[in-house]
């Protein structure tokens, strides 16, 4: 066996020794040089470890500090978001673990108020940074000229379409995440909240404070789109452990309005 | 209708244009009784209608069959393959195991997107030709400005599939469509300047599909069993080989290139 056989999975984030005995199994494992159960484990959290996957650094403590708050703030979106909503149709008519949260990740990857979102909201920042005018233009420009996989958007990433003022909730996090810092870009959204808000006709919604914290803590778009994903997963599972505990006659089977003639619903 | 209103308005209820089930009863799909009239319906005819509340011809199903029959390959090295594959040799579910392969279809370099963005060049160079530009000038264009998805394959060039499907496309009379013809002059315009860009399945599926007259959404929509029978025998092999028998990985077979051992900040 060589070093490096004709067909290797090639990473520069992940190395195993094996055990003498078993080239399957690992005797030492290291992330980005760091061993991982020799020396990280019991001394790094949780979020040290994510941060440390996707960055290929160990973050400051502050760094640490702060996606640790995020975790939490999107760790339950609650059930009457559409992914956690998703993720009880898999748990109340016993569907299993694995598809009720692969329900939550493709309902919640999308365009409202999902990661795709995030993705659409990071690469304002990233575009055009403290620029406000030209952030402000980017934002109001979020129909794409061609078509993708994905849907176009409806409405200026970060922002909540059907929203009136801006929720306590996301004061709140905005609040308390910007005095985690010194964070650039969630100072400056705190600065400019009303600003934005007043251009844009629409409340900042959480995916767009989410979206400041992983641009600040240096993820890119795509990054931050992955994290966004997995930090709304507890939510979900445990969402769909509980309607699978209560069953379906206590979750809602809405009445139908079936109208074959007309538009079901008009845009928002 | 704006805002919370909107919200309000919708919540609470279901409003369908599309069917309804009346359990105990009967129900409807796209305003037919799916029982009542449609139960005769081939299973293909009915998903395409499902998609465009549109009737296609006999021909026309036969055509979507073979599609899909053309490019199904039971090799479990393939990418989305190798999900069912791998699912079911981790001794998951099958179920589990398509619905994720199928997920990962809806591809870059091949697959969902690569076909999505094939049919909107072919649609594109449609309308550029119907407005009087020259095929040349055009392709070169968009070779500035994106990549051209329907020609090319990332691991032989040469698409196998193809022949077999224009044959049967004759035999439909489905030859003279526009997309498809100008599909083929593209790989003219191509093969002297790339000669490894030859045309592939995904810009025939989609010149075929365009030449239905199906929108790019629909074609999303149409496309995703595309590799399903091929999936399901590499699901099926790999549950009948022992646990983890499917691409086994000895750590030498992990080539790091990252940073050296290093210890963790105190």
């Amino acid at each position: 066996m060589t070093d490096k056989p004709k067909e290797s999975i090639h990473t520069r984030i992940w190395r195993e020794e094996p055990e003498p005995n078993n080239p399957f199994a690992t005797r030492a494992a290291y992330c980005h040089g760091y061993d991982v159960y020799g020396d990280m484990l019991g001394r790094a959290r949780w979020a040290d470890m994510l941060y440390l996957l996707f960055r290929g650094e160990a973050p400051s403590a502050a760094q640490a500090n702060l996606l640790d708050a995020l975790a939490l703030a999107l760790a339950n979106p609650g059930p009457r978001d559409a992914s956690v909503h998703a993720a009880m149709c898999g748990g109340v008519a016993g569907s299993t673990a694995a598809a009720s949260l692969m329900a939550a990740l493709s309902v919640g990857a999308g365009r409202y108020g999902g990661a795709r979102e995030v993705f659409d909201a990071m690469n304002i920042w990233i575009t055009v940074g403290h620029d406000l005018t030209a952030w402000i233009r980017h934002a109001s420009e979020w129909e794409s000229s061609t078509l993708d996989i994905w849907p176009q958007a409806e409405h200026p990433a970060g922002f909540d379409p059907y929203g009136v003022t801006t929720s306590t909730t996301v004061l709140q996090c905005l609040d308390k995440l910007a005095g985690m810092g010194p964070f650039p870009h969630l100072a400056w959204l705190a600065a400019n909240r009303q600003h934005l808000e007043a251009s844009l006709g629409l409340p900042l919604a959480l995916v767009g404070v989410a979206a400041a914290v992983l641009v600040d803590l240096g993820f890119s778009a795509q990054e931050g789109e992955m994290l966004y994903l997995m930090l709304r997963l507890p939510g979900a599972a445990a969402h769909a452990l509980e309607q699978s505990d209560s069953g379906f006659k206590h979750f809602p089977f809405y009445p139908v309005e079936w109208t074959p003639s007309q538009e079901c619903a008009e845009a928002p | 209708m704006k805002g919370v209103e909107f919200l309000a308005n919708n919540a609470g209820r279901l409003k369908t244009a599309v069917g309804v089930c009346y359990p105990g009863s009967h129900a409807i799909f796209r305003g037919h009784d799916l029982h009542a009239d449609l139960r005769d319906m081939d299973w293909v005819e009915l998903y395409v209608f499902g998609i465009t509340g549109r009737r296609f011809s006999k021909p026309q199903v036969r055509l979507l069959h073979a599609i899909w029959v053309y490019t199904s390959y039971p090799d479990a090295r393939l990418w989305n393959n190798r999900v069912a594959a791998l699912t079911t040799s981790a001794r998951s579910s099958s179920n589990l195991g398509m619905a994720a392969a199928i997920a990962v279809s809806e591809a870059t370099v091949y697959g969902g997107r690569a076909g999505l963005q094939s049919m909107q060049f072919l649609m594109r160079a449609k309308a550029a030709l119907d407005a009087g530009a020259e095929l040349r000038t055009h392709v070169q264009t968009e070779l500035q400005e994106r990549r051209i998805y329907g020609y090319g394959r990332p691991i032989n060039s040469t698409d196998e599939r193809i022949p077999w499907m224009m044959a049967l496309v004759k035999e439909l009379g489905f030859d003279q469509g526009p997309h498809l013809k100008l599909a083929f002059e593209v790989e003219k315009v191509l093969l002297p300047l790339y000669p490894k860009l030859r045309m592939n399945y995904a810009a025939l599926h989609a010149a075929l599909i365009a030449d239905l007259g199906l929108s790019l959404r629909e074609y999303q929509l149409l496309r995703v069993p595309t590799f399903m029978a091929g999936m399901v025998p590499c699901a099926v092999e790999a549950a009948e080989k022992p646990q983890g028998a499917m691409f086994p990985t000895p750590c030498s077979e992990v080539a790091y290139e990252g940073a050296g051992k290093r210890a963790w900040p105190a």
